[in-house]
């Protein structure tokens, strides 16, 4: 009796072991069909427009397949350093660090190519009376050692408030929208802590839309019935731009950014195609219709 | 019977072979390992973590001084690189504390009910119940708290904005509930009848017996079920991300938004690239955790014992 037992237990770890060995060489032999597939990752700005032309970029070349993923500027750029993706998105300049990480990690400098434009626009609620803004009192709203905190301090008095405090809105720091307003809007100036740091450009114009106190910045695209954007200047004495197509293209309005893609060196076969569609008219009407600024027919694409 | 043929009871008691003995030796040899093993990956972590995390502790722009006591959290800063996680512990251990308060009385009270109160057909539903609350993934309850508990607080309390430390605790608290639950559940159930028995005979009522006899001898056992809670509010992170606002900020109020250790690494470890100060810093920052956690469950041991020699 004492013998069986013995033995049936040895079975039973002989045939689990055995199971485990099948189920280990059995699951690495699967292949997979052969397709291109480019990465895509970064600006949580560009993600919507990013999906659209993977897309309708399928549409063009079906053997190609394009997957998007956000994340941020900062995140895109850092994964194209590590070499983990094909084609980055980024709505600010890469930083000459950040080059000089590619170039050492991967062997390759990146090169940038516009492919679009877009107005950074400073959201309110839009019951808020405030029409205007200069770069002096957002500096004094959201960067370090700031003194305005209250709407009454900004001589604005919103109906309904039961709270004169600023709900001041931003993104996180790995977003390149938060890097972009940072030096151009606040100067290279530090952030005030206690601002709402949100992860995408949509939530900042959701949380703004549904706060009557609450002020932020993100793309024109991003524009909710809920929420009015400011015209914005650059000092107290010129005069408030605001964001319209126009005045992005003719560079008046004081926040107007550059959309980029990187790719680590010379972009090559499946890579190039993609990016040259997305310069052309196909990929244009896809910004355009986005919300964004197309690259005008004039300007030379690659950077 | 002979003197001379050996005892019938020595010949006839049967003898193990040789492989049963080696099969029985080498299954112990594998529990072993198991139990010690534990301790093994627990120790490997946190010597992984502070691998990486190490070689920032040696830079001189670098001061631990300011890394733990500092509320200036910049980066990725242009000009005046700072790393101050103070702000961000004290929305860890805030959102935590709250959690807890909300979640202790309720987690064992149900357990309580569940154990000494429940008529049985009653008690499989509520127990499945709460294993399903338990299911539920961090991210649809950061969804949760982003948009039902927020519009909700917004509504009651007139505050601006709904994502805050209230948002955060409340949430945490609804995910702690069930581990509390099913382990106290446990921890009661374990207490002999005989207990029961010797108190209804003293003449106790059903509510004395709860507070004279069953939690004090379930004590180590709620206990666990209480750290197990603490430990998994600590280490939440999407919920967190989602529903306290992300502020660096020290709250002054229930009302303010805040921002925890576990939320901070989770949004900036993509973007730091690999080796970097940032990156380095934000593994410190795990170690905080770990070391955070560590000293809690630490604490409540020698609460324990304390108690228990008493």
């Amino acid at each position: 009796m004492i013998r069986a037992t013995a033995s049936r237990s040895l079975a039973v770890l002989l045939v689990s072991a055995a199971m485990l060995a099948i189920a280990c060489g059995g699951g690495g032999g699967a292949s997979q069909p052969a397709k291109t597939v480019i990465q895509n990752k970064g600006s949580d700005t560009m993600v919507n427009v990013a999906q659209v032309w993977a897309e309708e970029y399928r549409k063009a070349a079906p053997d190609v397949e394009v997957e998007v993923s956000g994340g941020g500027s900062g995140v895109g750029l850092a994964a194209l350093i590590r070499g983990t993706i094909d084609v980055a998105n980024s709505s600010r300049d890469i930083k000459p660090s950040e080059s000089e990480q590619a170039q050492k990690n991967t062997g390759k400098p990146p090169k940038g190519f516009v492919v679009g434009f877009d107005a950074l626009a400073v959201y309110v609620h839009k019951d808020n009376p405030l029409a205007e803004i200069s770069f002096e009192q957002l500096t004094e709203l959201y960067a370090e050692h700031g003194k305005i905190a209250r709407w009454s301090e900004l001589g604005v008095k919103i109906p309904g408030a039961s709270d004169d405090t600023i709900v001041r809105v931003s993104r996180q720091s790995s977003s390149g929208t938060y890097e972009f307003f940072r030096e151009h809007a606040l100067g290279n100036r530090d952030f005030r802590l206690g601002s709402r740091d949100l992860n995408g450009s949509k939530e900042v114009v959701e949380l703004v839309g549904s706060t009557l106190t609450a002020i932020g910045y993100s793309g024109m695209g991003y524009a909710t019935p809920g929420v009015k954007m400011l015209k914005v200047a650059h000092s107290k004495t010129e005069p408030a731009v605001a964001p319209t197509i126009a005045a992005v293209h003719d560079k008046t309005y004081p926040l107007a950014r550059s959309l980029h893609v990187y790719t680590l060196g010379e972009p090559q076969g499946a890579v190039k195609a993609y990016i040259d569609w997305i310069l052309s008219d196909a990929g244009q009407k896809v910004v355009q219709d986005s919300g964004y600024v197309p690259v005008p027919k004039e300007q030379p694409a690659a950077r | 019977m002979s003197p001379d043929s050996p005892p019938e009871t020595a010949r006839a008691r049967p003898r193990r072979s040789r492989a049963a003995i080696l099969a029985e030796r080498a299954l112990e040899a594998v529990i072993r390992l198991s139990g010690v093993s534990a301790i093994l990956f627990v120790a490997a972590i946190f010597f992984f973590v502070l691998r990486e995390a190490a070689p920032v502790l040696v830079k001189d722009q670098f001061s631990l001084a300011q890394f733990l006591f500092s509320t200036e959290w910049y980066p990725t800063s242009a000009q005046n690189v700072r790393y101050g996680t103070f702000a961000l512990t004290v929305g860890t251990l805030s959102v935590t504390a709250l959690a807890m308060l909300l979640a202790v009385p309720f987690g064992l009270g149900a357990a309580v009910y569940l154990s000494e109160f429940c008529p049985p057909r009653v008690r499989e539903t509520l127990k499945i119940v709460i294993e399903l609350l338990s299911a539920i993934p961090s991210v649809v309850w950061g969804f949760i708290g982003l948009t039902v508990m927020s519009r909700l607080i917004v509504q009651t309390t007139g505050a601006p904005v709904g994502v805050n430390l209230l948002n955060g605790g409340i949430i945490l608290a609804l995910m702690s509930v069930p581990v509390i639950v099913s382990i106290g559940e446990d921890a009661l159930k374990a207490v002999p009848d005989s207990f029961r028995e010797a108190g209804m005979a003293l003449g106790a009522t059903r509510w004395q017996l709860v507070y004279r006899v069953l939690l004090p001898a379930a004590r180590n056992g709620l206990l666990a079920a209480v750290l197990l809670g603490v430990g998994r509010a600590v280490g939440e992170t999407m919920a967190v991300l989602m529903a306290t606002g992300h502020a660096v900020h020290i709250p002054t109020g229930l009302l303010d938004s805040v921002r925890t250790l576990t939320a901070n690494i989770a949004a900036e470890l993509g973007e730091a690239p690999a080796g970097s100060d940032h990156y380095r810093v934000l593994f410190l920052t795990g170690t905080l955790l770990f070391l955070i956690t560590f000293a809690v469950n630490l604490t409540a041991d020698f609460v324990v014992r304390g108690v228990r020699r008493r």
